[in-house]
């Protein structure tokens, strides 16, 4: 009994990491690929973790360890990459027809900056 | 010597994941495990002064467990949110880059602030910058900074207020 449940949770985890890698073919620039791919991994991971969790419980300490881990080192990459990417003048507007008219405050505020 | 006081929280922090490392724990193991932790109590480096910021309280410690699971939820949710994105054909995003507004004031407020908006999937701190962050949504649905700041900020604010300040 215990054995399928861990089966399911791991299956759900892969799944979520198999989405990831949907998205990472699918979403048309570098933010969103960053989007789907190193955040659906965050859950994909953990829900992985808390399988071996209920399949191997004497270890628990040490897979909850790691999902702390992944927890403080995952937002910091992705802030890096993301940061970086900007700075390097990549524009996270699409072409594309929407009512609401997307926006990138970051650009606009540094533009006006320089310009005066 | 004041700024030893500062470090402490940190070294209790530390402590706390050398035994959940261990565990089970045992007397010599306990034993190493102080003695680091009060070598890393007297070894001084940058950076430290931002743990000075974390004071106890069992309000603190409520709210913080409180978050821990608000904070899943919001991950949980807004998963299936961007999964259900990646998969339809029409590939619903509205790409672009938000400036929202924080109340947090102390710096490592902030930072758990930011490292929980990058971790939610859908939204990615881009730049901070004093007490607003940009942040890159997947899918902006408002003009406002105000409503923006609601959708995405308020509702870890609610609980980093009280335990960072």
């Amino acid at each position: 009994m215990i054995d399928i449940i861990a089966s399911v949770v791991i299956l759900v985890g892969a799944l979520f990491l198999l989405l990831a890698s949907i998205g990472l073919l699918r979403m048309p620039d570098l933010y969103n690929r960053m989007q789907a791919g190193t955040k659906a991994t965050t859950l994909g991971s953990i829900l992985i973790f808390l399988g071996f969790i209920i399949l191997n419980g004497d270890n628990w300490s040490k897979y909850l360890l790691l999902i702390i881990f992944i927890f403080f080192t995952n937002p910091l990459s992705s802030h890096a990459l993301a940061r970086a990417a900007h700075f390097m003048g990549i524009n996270p507007i699409l072409d594309r027809e929407s009512e609401i008219s997307p926006r990138d405050d970051l650009k606009t505020e540094k533009d006006t900056e320089a310009e005066s | 010597m004041n700024k030893l006081r500062f470090r402490v929280p940190l070294v209790i922090m530390v402590f706390g994941l050398w035994a959940i490392l261990v565990l089970p724990i045992t007397t010599p193991k306990l034993i190493i495990g102080v003695v680091l932790s009060v070598i890393f109590l007297i070894i001084p480096f940058p950076g430290a002064e931002v743990y000075g910021d974390l004071k106890f309280s069992f309000k603190k410690v409520a709210y913080f467990i409180a978050y821990i699971f608000y904070f899943l939820w919001a991950v949980v949710k807004s998963n299936l949110d961007v999964a259900f994105r990646v998969l339809s054909p029409q590939l619903p995003i509205n790409p672009g880059i938000v400036k929202v507004k924080t109340k947090l004031k102390s710096s490592l407020g902030r930072l758990v602030l930011a490292n929980s908006i990058t971790l939610t999937p859908g939204t990615i701190t881009v730049d901070i910058e004093n007490e607003f962050l940009y942040i890159h949504w997947i899918n902006i649905d408002t003009e406002n900074q105000e409503l923006a700041t609601g959708k995405i900020v308020q509702g870890f604010e609610k609980y980093l207020e009280v335990i960072f300040g």
